[in-house]
């Protein structure tokens, strides 16, 4: 650490008002930062209590609760691997298998994004932010895992510029920054965001015999048409070559198809425990998803019709990206409803959206996504009028 | 030689054809004053025809006969014309350039008539022709009418030429149906979000932040 004080000090000089590089002293600066800021600690005498929390320190929980995801994606990537190819490996090579192919995305995603931010610090003159650290990280966790870096590279400036700078810089942005570079790719380049592009396939595979890379929500989908239960096309998927894939439990566990770092709804809650522990995230967004979407999905329950509307409401709960966008996404401090009333609509909104859009919508099989998006958009009016009615209240008992 | 013509000639020293002026009516339509990007209209033919450069281009060209025809023919009747009626006058001959504009795309174009569908005759109802009108073919003579008509129109068609090149190349990989890409040996995947109309408006927003970081432009509170 003293090694590193010591060479920032001496390069100092060349950034600062006069040197050299003095257009760049924000990318000095964030460097700086990064390494040993907040560097205040408690005077001798006077308050001895403090709290270091920053936005960095708020980021770095952000990302640690995301660590059992990533770990158990990484897992997964191998695991769901091997089973479609058929072969019987050790834990380790699938965890190798999941390394080679998701740490590129995590890289690419840190250093696209922060190109970005830099260049924008340098012309604007400010200092770069940490926003960029848990979008970073959030982006390779909402990708299937053999996207095509180039993609990852391209939906992230995207996402950065058009989703976040253009507004204004962290904390200005009225969308969710990672799912706005999912969304991008899920428009953009539909062919390897969307059907059966989940498992990592390399070029030339033999595949085992009945493969199909449906997921669990498409397959619930597509029961419609075939005329059968829900549940019983779930249970009875991968006969042959991946028993009981779809059961209730292994949907639970994670052990499916999807995007790197979402298929574990146990991971999730993981997650969700830290930050609601440690005040991060707000558990109001995070129940009233959940509430919402189950409710919803009772209520589909109660019309019938066909059998995706009648699946259990709670194999929703567990099916697809909604626990990860829950925990990670509709929490976004930026893009969230503010006042705690309107969190309860907010998140109740996303939950009914997104079962909405699952049993509805014949081109999405997936919701959550745009339901964030949309209500992301939306989140200013719900504080308008939540804000309204108190002030409606507060007068009415105002003797003035 | 009458004295009639002499007089013109007098008024045309009075205020030259091409007066800094009547330069004015042609140029801030490009930039500090267009439609598109600074007065917001027209927005739906932009988001619509702009997937690619060629109806991009014959609808430019539609909309900047329209508008500057029907300034010119306003401009001419504007004493005439009894202001509680003005508008149905309006559309009146603003309608008989678009069928005009229409027949002639019909029967030299077909295809590219075909691709601009309903568009070309909602140039009608298009704000940038009615703006025109109302806000300078009613009070101002012909000529720098048909100037304010035509800068419109071609400030119009600028940003639309730019919203499809971009659409196009980035959408299909291709310019005017050529492709680029494909040309140099490159392989190029389109991009499915720049054809649909939400690509647009990224690109018109886009347009509009770089206009306004090089104008200097302030929100007024």
């Amino acid at each position: 650490m003293k090694f590193l004080r010591e060479a920032l000090d001496k390069a100092k000089h060349n950034f600062e008002k006069g040197g050299k590089w003095e257009r760049y002293y924000y990318v000095f600066e964030a460097f700086d930062t990064f390494a040993f800021q907040p560097n205040s600690t408690t005077p001798p005498k006077g308050a001895q209590i403090r709290d270091a929390i920053d936005m960095k320190r708020l980021m770095m929980t952000v990302i640690i609760s995301m660590m059992p995801c990533l770990i158990f994606g990484l897992f997964n990537v191998g695991y769901q691997h091997f089973l479609a190819i058929g072969q019987d490996t050790s834990v380790g090579e699938m965890f190798w298998i999941g390394i080679v192919q998701v740490v590129p995305i995590i890289v690419v995603a840190y250093a696209a994004g922060l190109g970005v931010e830099f260049i924008f610090a340098t012309f604007r003159r400010h200092p770069v932010n940490e926003g960029f650290l848990v979008t970073g990280m959030l982006i390779p966790l909402v990708m299937p895992p053999d996207i095509p870096l180039w993609q990852v590279a391209v939906a992230t400036i995207f996402a950065v510029v058009i989703g976040k700078e253009a507004f204004g810089g962290t904390g200005m942005n009225v969308v969710n920054v990672a799912l706005t570079a999912r969304a991008f790719l899920y428009f953009a380049y539909p062919v390897d965001m969307a059907g059966e592009v989940w498992t990592y396939l390399p070029e030339g595979a033999t595949l085992v015999e009945g493969y199909s890379g449906a997921t669990p929500l498409a397959v619930a989908s597509g029961s419609v048409t075939a005329g059968e239960s829900a549940v019983a096309a779930l249970n009875n998927f991968g006969s042959g070559w991946a028993e009981n894939i779809y059961t209730l439990k292994n949907m639970f566990l994670g052990l499916i198809p999807g995007s790197v770092g979402e298929t574990s709804t146990l991971m999730c809650l993981i997650g969700a425990f830290i930050l609601i522990f440690t005040g991060v995230g707000s558990w109001k967004i995070m129940a009233s998803v959940f509430a919402g979407a189950y409710g919803m999905a009772l209520f589909l329950n109660f019309l019938g019709g066909n059998s995706f509307m009648e699946m259990p409401a709670h194999y929703h709960l567990v099916m697809g990206g909604l626990a990860f966008g829950a925990v990670f996404m509709a929490t976004d401090p930026v893009t969230a409803a503010q006042t705690e009333t309107g969190k309860w609509f907010y998140g109740a909104l996303i939950g009914i959206l997104t079962v909405l859009i699952r049993t509805f919508n014949p081109a999405y099989p997936e919701g959550i996504m745009l339901a964030i998006l949309l209500m992301n958009v939306f989140a200013p009016l719900i504080d308008y009028f939540v804000v309204g009615a108190n002030k409606k209240r507060r007068l009415k008992r105002a003797t003035v | 030689m009458s004295a009639e013509a002499v007089e013109v000639i007098k008024e045309q020293k009075a205020e030259p054809l091409f007066s800094k002026k009547n330069r004015k009516l042609l140029s801030n339509p490009l930039d500090i004053d267009n439609p598109i990007t600074v007065q917001v209209l027209g927005i739906c033919s932009a988001l619509a025809v702009t997937t690619q450069l060629k109806p991009a281009f014959v609808m430019s060209l539609g909309l900047t006969i329209v508008t500057a025809s029907s300034n010119t023919v306003i401009s001419l009747m504007r004493n005439s014309i009894p202001s509680r009626i003005r508008i149905i006058v309006q559309l009146a001959v603003v309608s008989l350039w678009v069928i005009l504009v229409d027949q002639l795309l019909k029967a030299y174009v077909y295809d590219v008539s075909k691709q601009l569908s309903v568009f070309v005759g909602l140039i009608i109802t298009n704000c940038i022709v009615m703006g025109r009108l109302e806000a300078y073919a009613m009070g101002n003579k012909p000529w720098p009418s048909f100037l304010d008509g035509l800068g419109n129109g071609v400030g119009y068609g600028l940003i639309l030429m730019s919203v499809a090149f971009f659409r196009e190349l980035l959408g299909a990989g291709s310019l005017f149906g050529f492709k680029v890409f494909e040309s140099v040996g490159l392989h190029y995947q389109g991009n499915g979000l720049m054809l649909l109309p939400a690509g647009a408006c990224v690109i018109i927003g886009v347009i509009i932040w770089i206009q306004r970081a090089i104008n200097g432009y302030r929100e007024s509170h």
